[in-house]
């Protein structure tokens, strides 16, 4: 019984292995922080529409569960997202809104128009404040609300073809239904 | 000429702050206390900066909101409060003692003493008790003695 003691280094160092296991799996970005506002209510917004009079608004959204894709001009990532962004509001009627996050409004319009637009409607949140509320701390951000302005989940980074069909759209279906 | 060198090097040491000159409110309180709170805040973009010596856009838009708190009538705590709300505990470059960092906070003090209490335990067990030796033989004290007096030689 007294030998088990031996032992105990060995399970100390299966603890740690197992602790770096979970840190350095693949597909696990060590950036991507954990998110203080899922489960909560999104922050209310309301930003002046780009190329459109009406304004993007939380409380004209509730109702029905929405995506919002926080995008800019000037970001790269988005980008590599962008094509998949198009082909979802080309086939699946993705309920999708767009925030052009410290852009300006002039580059935004240039890049939807260039590039094609997949949002329903885009917000101008040029000071940022919007996003920093949404606690975005860089753009491609994506967030699915619940049709009670419920932030249900945060993607942090270009979408990938994988987390939409394994995730996003999974999560919509879900709360469509709910 | 030393002097020199030390005014130059107390300079540089000055210019790390990243705080811009359009950011600071115009009450000097409020902004001694701002500067306090964005030293505690972690900027996200360059993760082991503090938002008080990040350059990034982020920390720029942070220090204005924290200022923006202040002036409104926050209290310190209550402006941390509202940044860690939105991007969680991990703005802290100080973790709060709580539940989930135990570990953290106890954990290497906590390893010093088992390690110590460890090595205490070996070293007591490793000494031998004085029961435990054996008296000579007769005939061992008198080949003792026979060498101490020199008479076998």
């Amino acid at each position: 019984m007294k030998r088990l003691i031996y032992l105990l280094p060995l399970a100390l160092f299966m603890v740690l292995a197992g602790y770096f296991v979970i840190a350095l799996r693949p597909n696990h970005d060590i950036h991507e922080l954990p998110s203080a506002m899922i489960e909560k209510p999104a922050p209310t917004f309301d930003l002046a529409g780009l190329g459109a009079p009406q304004p993007l608004a939380l409380d004209a959204l509730k109702g029905h569960p929405f995506v919002i894709n926080f995008f800019a001009s000037w970001c790269v990532p988005c980008r590599i997202e962008h094509p998949l962004l198009m082909r979802l509001a080309e086939q699946n009627h993705l309920p999708l809104y767009g925030i052009a996050y410290k852009d300006k409004p002039a580059d935004s319009t240039r890049l939807l128009s260039t590039f094609g637009d997949p949002y329903r409607q885009v917000g101008i949140d040029q000071d940022g404040r919007v996003g920093l509320n949404f606690g975005v701390y860089g753009v491609p951000e994506t967030y699915v609300i619940d049709s009670t302005g419920v932030i249900r989940k945060r993607f942090v980074g270009p979408l990938s073809a994988e987390t939409v069909d394994k995730e996003l759209l999974p999560l919509l279906k879900q709360l469509g239904q709910s | 000429m030393r002097n020199l060198f030390l005014s130059l090097f107390l300079l540089t040491a000055f210019a790390a702050h990243a705080v811009e000159p359009s950011e600071r409110l115009s009450n000097p309180v409020l902004e001694a206390r701002a500067r306090t709170i964005s030293s505690q805040l972690r900027c996200l973009v360059c993760q082991n900066e503090s938002i008080d010596e990040s350059g990034a856009d982020l920390a720029h838009d942070i220090r204005l909101f924290v200022r923006e708190r202040l002036t409104a009538g926050d209290t310190n705590a209550q402006a941390i409060q509202a940044v860690v709300n939105r991007y969680g505990q991990f703005v802290l470059l100080k973790p709060p003692v709580e539940p989930a960092t135990y570990v953290l906070w106890y954990g290497p003090p906590a390893l010093l003493v088992a390690g110590l209490a460890g090595t205490l335990v070996w070293l007591r067990h490793r000494r031998p008790s004085p029961t435990q030796t054996m008296p000579l033989s007769a005939e061992e004290i008198s080949r003792l003695n026979g060498l101490m007096h020199g008479t076998d030689a």
